[in-house]
């Protein structure tokens, strides 16, 4: 299978000396759904920049299907599309013209571009919306509208910066239902987001990127192996004071009063039940807590951090 | 990009810039027509027949070549160093940085839009002065070269500016302390020939002296120099900006980080 996206050795120095990216290897094969993860500042927006010709590179190589940006970039570019994180359209145009006119960039004649401006504007439940000037939009509209533009040329290759910032979670579920569909129908999609259940939910693959550089690039699954510890949320019939002492099994209240239990892998859950019924906490629910992803980006960080404290030393 | 399409981004540059000065005309086509109907009145009527005649014409004969040419450079530059800024300013432009067009396609599209602009409003102002005085062509190639070249000429000045521009006051800057005094001075309102021998030839290094009298030439048929001389200046001028031009794009001068 070839890569929809390659990138070797890239190096970003900005104008005040500052180095943003520190030698960066990528690779993303075509059809994955793929997450950039890292801290504010880690490098990630500068790499997508560079991938979208938003920023220039001062070494390394990047190819989009095959496609060097240095040599062919514009075959590069049809191969494209790019939700930023910020909104970066006209506020005073129509939501239709603002679709229409990034078609005719892409050399899309207007016939065509109209049909498939409509079928995005729909799919992303904003035709009805088609007239109206893009700063009358909702937030959740706009980040839908900055999508429907991004994809109105057909790219192989979609880039999703923060896609779900600031949107309500009604909104962010459907646009995930949204992506996962376009992932389905062949588009390989890349995104970095802060919401890191977002990530867990939707990628298989994931490179994780702090003082530009990439700690770790593998799969979702992959990562998540690597927790020793899963932690099990259980609802208890009559509200607990105090978290119980359970051998074995470290335990504690959660902002709500439910009981966060960590177990490590290897160790059974029938041992935690026979200590609760002994205790006579009856359970009436249980699931695992969301954002194992989170405990591990966390990890990671701070273990990077610490390694750069100790360099500096 | 194939050449098609390249043509369908060249024309959608333009047509959304078209769209863009239309939809706010009163900012943009009616201040000029007023302007220059007050010049008419004041300058050509109520003064002018004080003044009596100048090189040969009545003094609102000799003015209307000048003010014509005085709103289409204004109005060629205005509209793209203000469309452009703000595209950078509300960041805009990256949809044209991601996608595949070309950047000399990008300069021709923005050119053309602002010469849309300036052409129309020459040809408002041109309508409006035949409620004051009588136009009789006397060159009309020369006209319509010369009106076109410095139109594509101040659109793409106003390019430049906009790529440099970090806030607004720096899209003021040019036309208020640069093209204004130059306009005022280039002989719109009067034949250089009055002027002592020494301010003649300070006279002469402004290059827009040399699009008036090129274009008073094609109207009037009389001229402070020769009009194939100031197409010329006009043609080097073209070139140099455009070669600026597209070096700023393909570095990302103000648009990429």
């Amino acid at each position: 299978m070839t890569n929809a996206l390659e990138i070797e050795g890239l190096i970003k120095t900005y104008g005040d000396g500052f180095q943003a990216l520190k030698g960066i290897d990528l690779n993303v094969r075509e059809g994955d759904f793929f997450a950039l993860l890292g801290p504010n500042g880690a490098g990630k927006s500068t790499t997508l920049g560079i991938v979208c010709s938003l920023v220039n590179k001062t070494a390394g190589k990047v190819r989009v299907f095959g496609c060097d940006i240095d040599t062919h970039l514009s075959d590069a570019k049809l191969n494209l599309g790019v939700v930023p994180q910020e909104f970066n359209f006209n506020q005073f145009e129509k939501v239709f013209d603002i679709v229409t006119t990034q078609a005719g960039y892409y050399g899309i004649p207007l016939k065509q571009a109209k049909i498939s401006a409509e079928k995005y504007l729909r799919k992303l439940g904003l035709w009805d919306k088609k007239d109206t000037p893009a700063r009358m939009l909702s937030g959740g509209m706009k980040r839908r509208l900055m999508i429907a533009r991004a994809l109105v040329h057909e790219p192989k290759l979609l880039i999703l910066d923060e896609p779900t910032a600031g949107v309500d979670i009604e909104l962010r579920r459907s646009m995930w239902t949204f992506l996962e569909e376009m992932n389905r129908e062949g588009t390989t999609i890349i995104l970095t987001t802060h919401y890191l259940e977002e990530a867990e939910a939707l990628c298989r693959n994931i490179a994780i990127i702090d003082h530009g550089r990439i700690l770790k690039h593998t799969s979702k699954r992959e990562l998540l192996q690597q927790l020793h510890i899963e932690t099990f949320v259980l609802d208890t019939e009559s509200a607990l004071t105090n978290a119980p002492q359970l051998d074995g099994f470290p335990c504690r209240l959660d902002d709500e009063g439910a009981l966060e239990i960590d177990v490590e892998k290897g160790q059974g859950l029938n041992r935690v039940f026979v200590q609760l019924e002994a205790l006579g906490i009856k359970v009436t629910s249980m699931r695992t807590k969301a954002n194992r992803l989170e405990e591990l980006f966390i990890r990671m960080v701070e273990e990077n951090a610490a390694d750069a404290r100790g360099g500096e030393v | 990009m194939t050449p098609h399409a390249m043509f369908t981004a060249f024309n959608t540059i333009v047509v959304r810039e078209v769209r863009r000065f239309t939809r706010i005309w009163p900012q943009t086509l009616l201040p000029p027509a007023v302007t220059m109907t007050l010049y008419f009145i004041i300058f050509g009527n109520l003064i002018g027949s004080r003044i009596g005649d100048m090189g040969g014409f009545d003094y609102m004969a000799f003015i209307v070549p000048g003010l014509i040419m005085m709103a289409v450079i204004t109005s060629s530059y205005a509209n793209v160093v203000s469309s452009f800024f703000s595209m950078k300013f509300q960041r805009s432009i990256e949809e044209l940085l991601v996608s595949p067009v070309p950047d000399w396609i990008i300069l021709a599209g923005y050119v053309c839009g602002g010469m849309a602009r300036g052409l129309g409003i020459g040809l408002i102002v041109t309508l409006l002065s035949l409620a004051f005085t009588r136009l009789d062509i006397h060159n009309l190639p020369m006209v319509i070269v010369t009106v076109f070249l410095t139109s594509a000429l101040f659109a793409l000045g106003g390019f430049i500016n906009a790529m440099l521009a970090t806030k607004f006051d720096d899209i003021s800057i040019v036309p208020t302390f640069v093209l204004t005094p130059l306009t005022y001075l280039g002989g719109v309102f009067y034949s250089i020939s009055l002027l002592p021998d020494f301010w003649q030839g300070v006279s002469m290094i402004n290059p827009i002296l040399y699009m008036v009298n090129a274009f008073r030439f094609g109207i009037l048929g009389v001229s402070d120099v020769n009009p194939f001389v100031a197409l010329g200046m006009i043609l080097v001028f073209i070139t140099l900006l455009s070669a600026i031009a597209l070096r700023m794009l393909k570095r990302g001068k103000g648009i990429r980080h």
